[in-house]
């Protein structure tokens, strides 16, 4: 699915009772099955960018496409995940990740098997039937995926999802995704602080300006594909990590 | 599976590693305490210390105890203060569990309602009971409304609570599924608000049999509320003892319930973190 962004702007009312710009005006495209990694300093609005295209938040101006459809409420297909898992702490992983089947009408037997199908790729084959609580930053994050994958969408829309993890635990997650995506979905647009996961990860880096964010560099990596992380000591991803953080640093200047 | 070698973890709690005794010094300490009581109720009156017409010996009261029993008093008027009970909290909760609901939603609805909620609230029950004898009756009727007054008060309060306290993280999530009224409520606000409802209704259950006493002493006719007055006015103390502990007795039972429901229903609670 294509995604098009045009004058795109979101303000949110301040105390005062004016209005405090958070976004914008910003414009972009991204392809059918690209996967897009958006970074910039923190408050810019890059979660409120994907609230608005997860059609959770309206836009005060301009407008967000998909494939030409106006996103004005929760558009199906599209998947967000956010920085918490988010799980219920009263359902275990397999009727958390079980969810979205349970909210489409998917009967109890088939839900199950079609999460358990997918346990193992999630490596939680083992802790089904555990609470949230139970569970550490890693897996509960790793449940949190199942229950976007489950959902086969075609636009995954992911606002900094390894963010309260460990370095280790990061990458090791973010190439389980990669890994995922090969086989579930499409047009990725995640949104990151982190400039060695966006260069990884992304077919395409956008910096944004600070608060109101706008596009400042539309950076494409043209890395070969498996990405591993050994590329991250090769000389053309250095080359790229060190464009974006010139992008980021400009914003600061 | 692996259930069990994440129970085994050094370090965790096993039965009979001398945690457990302490758990069940602390489990049986109300009973000790309740026999301390006894104890000295019966040194006090051995020795007649106080008059027995006015703290009757244990013996007495049990053989009070006994007698009503016997001859269906305390049966009778147990399960007609039960049944007021019952339907005045059905009554109170239900409301409280709507209001509460409603009011969560619509902030508007708290501004318009809470003036009539206060005052109902800080104005004594006791004061306004004969009011409701002469609106609903002497029958079981201005009971059940006086049980259901009182009830209603923490139902709505911890509904408010408990469907505000619903995470917005989770209610994103729910929309970005495209979850309907229904299920949002099924899925999410139900499950999410249930441990601070049960504790609300914890608090009603206790409060219900004041309600149903209440309404019992102001309107004569039956129920335990009724058999103290009645006992008192013979000077029975022993049974007016005996009614009294079964009030108490009831709401023990109630509030042993609500607490056997949430021990069941919010198992979650009680896994161990990591």
């Amino acid at each position: 699915m294509r995604l098009s962004l045009r004058e795109l702007s979101v303000s949110f009312p301040d105390p005062e009772g004016g209005a405090a710009p958070a976004l914008g005006p910003i414009s972009f495209d991204v392809a059918d099955d690209q996967f897009v990694c958006v970074v910039g300093p923190s408050g810019c609005g890059k979660s409120t960018l994907i609230r608005v295209l997860g059609g959770l938040l309206p836009a005060t101006s301009g407008e967000a496409r998909c494939d030409d459809e106006l996103i004005s409420r929760p558009p199906s297909q599209f998947a967000i995940m956010f920085q918490d898992a988010n799980l219920m702490p009263w359902r275990t992983v397999l009727d958390n990740i079980a969810l979205p089947l349970e909210i489409a009408g998917v009967p109890r037997a088939q839900r199950y098997e079609m999460v358990r199908s997918l346990l193992p790729q999630l490596r939680l084959e083992d802790f089904e039937q555990l609470y949230p609580a139970e569970l550490s930053g890693g897996m509960a994050q790793r449940a949190a995926l199942g229950r976007v994958i489950v959902q086969q969408p075609r636009v995954l829309l992911l606002d900094e999802p390894f963010g309260a993890l460990d370095a280790l635990t990061r990458e090791k997650l973010s190439l389980e995704l990669l890994r995922l995506r090969q086989r579930y979905m499409q047009t990725i647009i995640m949104v990151t602080h982190d400039i060695g996961e966006a260069v990884l990860l992304a077919d395409r880096v956008l910096v944004i300006s600070r608060r109101p964010g706008r596009l400042v560099e539309d950076i494409a990596i043209a890395l070969p594909r498996p990405r591993k992380p050994e590329m991250k000591y090769h000389r053309d991803f250095i080359q790229l990590s060190k464009r974006v953080r010139e992008g980021i640093e400009d914003i600061n200047a | 599976m692996m259930r069990k070698s994440l129970r085994d973890i050094p370090g965790k709690r096993k039965k009979g590693d001398g945690i457990d005794s302490g758990s069940t010094l602390r489990r049986i300490s109300p009973l000790l305490t309740v026999a301390c009581l006894l104890l000295l109720w019966q040194w006090i009156s051995a020795r007649e210390l106080i008059s027995p017409i006015l703290v009757p010996p244990p013996s007495a009261v049990f053989q009070a105890f006994i007698d009503a029993l016997a001859d269906g008093t305390l049966l009778k008027h147990a399960a007609v203060t039960l049944e007021e009970m019952f339907y005045g909290l059905l009554l109170g909760v239900g409301i409280g569990l709507v209001i509460g609901y409603a009011i969560a939603k619509a902030p508007l609805l708290e501004n318009i309602l809470s003036p009539i909620i206060v005052a109902f609230q800080s104005t004594p029950i006791v004061a306004y009971a004969p009011l409701l004898v002469i609106w609903f009756g002497s029958g079981i009727a201005s009971k059940i409304v006086t049980t259901a007054v009182i009830v209603f008060f923490p139902t709505l309060v911890n509904t408010i609570v408990g469907i505000r306290g619903v995470s917005p993280n989770l209610r994103d999530m729910m929309r970005s599924l495209k979850a309907g009224r229904w299920q949002t409520f099924r899925h999410l606000e139900a499950p999410s608000a249930l441990p601070v409802i049960l504790a609300g209704l914890k608090t009603s259950t206790t409060l219900a049999v004041i309600g149903a006493v209440v309404g019992e002493f102001v309107s004569q006719g039956s129920g335990l509320g009724y058999l103290v007055t009645l006992a008192r006015n013979l000077y029975d103390t022993p049974l007016v003892v005996v009614a009294v502990l079964t009030m108490t007795a009831i709401s023990l039972t109630l509030y042993g319930l609500v607490a056997y429901v949430e021990w069941r229903f919010l198992a979650w609670q009680r896994r161990p973190r990591p």
